[in-house]
């Protein structure tokens, strides 16, 4: 295991430090000059110009500013934005409520998403396989935004069961509306994989040999199906998350959570450059942490990925 | 005659005489199709996709109307003869913008769609191929543009484009940090197709190795692209409607559901139904790529056929 753990700690240090570069290089590369894309449609004056040159080192060489930028990095300086504002004040009064929405999806989609796959799964065939099926086609097909808009319009200000926008304080019943829209979007996927898998695991010769040996329903479909069903919904863990941090972008623009993705889109509609790629940034390190728990929770889940090479 | 021979046992003889060459010929394509068309799912979502493509193909046949024609004094009027579907704030005939509004997400879709097709089967050939620290090399770099989620790295890209965002500058930003995904699955299936004794056989008659990749493994492995590629390019008209609905996709100039559902956000209370026609328009075309992308999969996948 430690081996295992460790293998994994080192791959996970290019993939760090190669997707950073590429964001930087993405920044600084591309045709398109970074300093007037700060100012949009007016032009900086010279001395603006010199000082903002002379503020994110664009007169030094390419290698050295990313040196400098991985070295703050390390340092757990984010850099200001357009507006003057450090960033990691900016994350830090944002991230507990992003992390408070991401969690309350998660465990919404989790909860939801296997019992309604592992029915499925058991029931093959049956009407609540059909529906469940074609009900998390739509999911999949409808986009974020869409899906956001309809449950404002329709949960929050016609059928009034939520306020349509989360009031100050994020108190968690305000949460929960948003919270329903991102776990949809991971709903469809946690229910096919489930579904999937509980049909995989219902063929294997344990579970036939749990019944032979005379154990009740009831405790072979939790202990011994269930649990084995759950591994590929563990893994794809990762993939979901990918989908949660753009879906909170959206739904927390559209639904106000005052949160990172809240930021981001403002960022966006100011055109605040330095702070799209910070907070890209700190979202892309935690997707690639992410995945990196994950991968550690899938070998102690699963014994066989430990010992493959 | 007398024999001379102990009489053999001929049923192994027999089977492949019984083989007639006449027969109807079949391999995993054809069998693939043999599937898909009896099922009703491919045939809507496939009628679905053909009306679309006429309909971007050729707008002038659907609406009379110009989707820049705007009056404000109709300013988000509800249907009137000749506009089945009202008004935006703007004035703007809602359902000509839609019909209009339908190549560009296509296009984004087909062209994301090439390039990520594209860049996948050539870094997966090749690294799924050759092996070795090729492999190696090209595979840590799919984890490094896997690791930052595409729409996010599309953000970026476009933030930065502000002057001359146009189609293809959009589907480039969205599809040059989507491929990973297509390069892996194609690597996975070309090692699992290179060990096939008719690859073997391949190379032992004297065929080149670029010919035995192009001949005959990549024909037997290319099924899975096929597959995501076509659920891609729905997730790849998201993306664009995503971007345009941020403010970092297409210009205002440009008729995108994306930027009609934005500008129609801010009066979701009183004026709904500009958000929720092209809402609509936008899901069916996702919804019916998924969907095609789903039977085709279940066609040339045995495995699932079995689950279901």
């Amino acid at each position: 295991m430690t081996a295992y753990i460790i293998r994994r700690l080192l791959q996970a240090i290019p993939v760090f430090l190669g997707s950073t570069l590429l964001i930087f290089s993405m920044v600084f590369l591309l045709p398109g000059d970074p300093i007037l894309a700060l100012f949009g449609d007016k032009t900086p004056t010279d001395a603006q110009y010199a000082a903002l040159q002379a503020q994110y080192h664009l007169n030094e060489p390419f290698i050295n500013r990313y040196l400098i930028y991985l070295g703050d990095l390390f340092k757990g300086d984010l850099g200001t934005t357009f507006r003057g504002q450090e960033v990691n004040d900016i994350l830090a009064r944002a991230f507990p409520n992003t992390l408070r929405l991401a969690l309350l999806a998660i465990v919404i989609q989790l909860v939801f998403g296997v019992t309604v796959g592992l029915i499925a799964g058991l029931r093959k065939n049956s009407i609540f396989d059909h529906v469940s099926m074609l009900i998390s086609l739509v999911l999949i097909s409808l986009p974020v935004f869409v899906l956001a808009f309809i449950a404002q319009y329709v949960l929050g200000i016609q059928l009034e069961l939520f306020r349509p926008t989360v009031s100050r304080g994020v108190p968690w019943a305000d949460l929960m509306l948003p919270a329903l829209v991102l776990a949809a979007l991971n709903f469809a996927y946690v229910v096919r994989l489930t579904r999937t898998s509980v049909i995989e695991t219902r063929q294997n010769d344990f579970v036939r040999m749990a019944f032979g040996k005379g154990l009740p329903t009831r405790r072979v479909i939790p202990v011994h199906v269930l649990r084995n069903s759950l591994i590929p919904v563990t893994t794809n863990l990762a993939a979901d998350f990918g989908i949660l941090i753009v879906g909170a972008t959206v739904t927390e623009g559209i639904f106000n959570v005052p949160g990172v993705g809240h930021e981001l889109f403002g960022a966006i509609n100011r055109h605040d450059a330095p702070e799209i790629v910070s907070i890209v940034t700190v979202l892309v390190l935690i997707y690639v942490m992410v995945n990196l728990f994950i991968d550690l929770l899938y070998g102690v889940l699963d014994p066989r990925i430990r010992y493959v090479k | 005659m007398p024999h001379f021979v102990a009489p053999t046992d001929e049923a192994g003889i027999g089977a492949v005489d019984a083989v007639r060459i006449s027969d109807k010929k079949s391999n995993l394509w054809l069998d693939a199709w043999r599937d898909l068309r009896g099922r009703w799912m491919f045939w809507i979502a496939g009628s679905i996709i053909l009306i679309l493509c006429v309909i971007a193909l050729f707008p002038g046949l659907f609406t009379q109307m110009s989707p820049v024609a705007c009056d404000l004094n109709f300013s988000n009027d509800g249907s009137s003869s000749g506009h089945p579907l009202g008004y935006t704030f703007q004035g703007c005939d809602v359902y000509s913008r839609i019909i209009y509004g339908t190549s560009t997400s296509l296009s984004v879709g087909l062209i994301v769609t090439v390039i990520v097709a594209a860049m996948g089967i050539v870094i997966g050939a090749f690294a799924g191929y050759y092996g070795g620290w090729l492999d190696s090399l090209l595979m840590r770099l799919g984890d490094m543009f896997f690791a930052i989620p595409y729409i996010l790295a599309a953000v970026v890209v476009m933030s930065l484009f502000l002057k001359d965002r146009n189609i293809l500058v959009i589907s480039l930003a969205i599809g040059f940090f989507a491929w990973p995904s297509t390069a892996r699955i194609l690597r996975s299936e070309i090692l699992r197709v290179k060990s096939a004794d008719f690859v073997m056989a391949s190379r032992a008659i004297g065929a080149s190795g670029w010919r035995t990749l192009f001949a005959h493994v990549l024909p037997n492995s290319i099924a899975p692209v096929i597959v995501i590629s076509t659920v891609g390019l729905a997730a790849a008209i998201t993306a664009e409607a995503t971007l345009s609905f941020l403010g970092v996709g297409l210009p205002s100039n440009f008729m995108s559901w994306g930027n009609d559902i934005s500008q129609a956000q801010i009066r979701l209370r009183t004026d709904p139904l500009p958000l929720i026609y092209p809402s609509i328009a936008l899901s069916i075309t996702v919804l019916s790529f998924i969907m095609l992308g789903e039977t085709v999969r279940d066609a040339l996948d045995p495995k699932a056929r079995a689950l279901r």
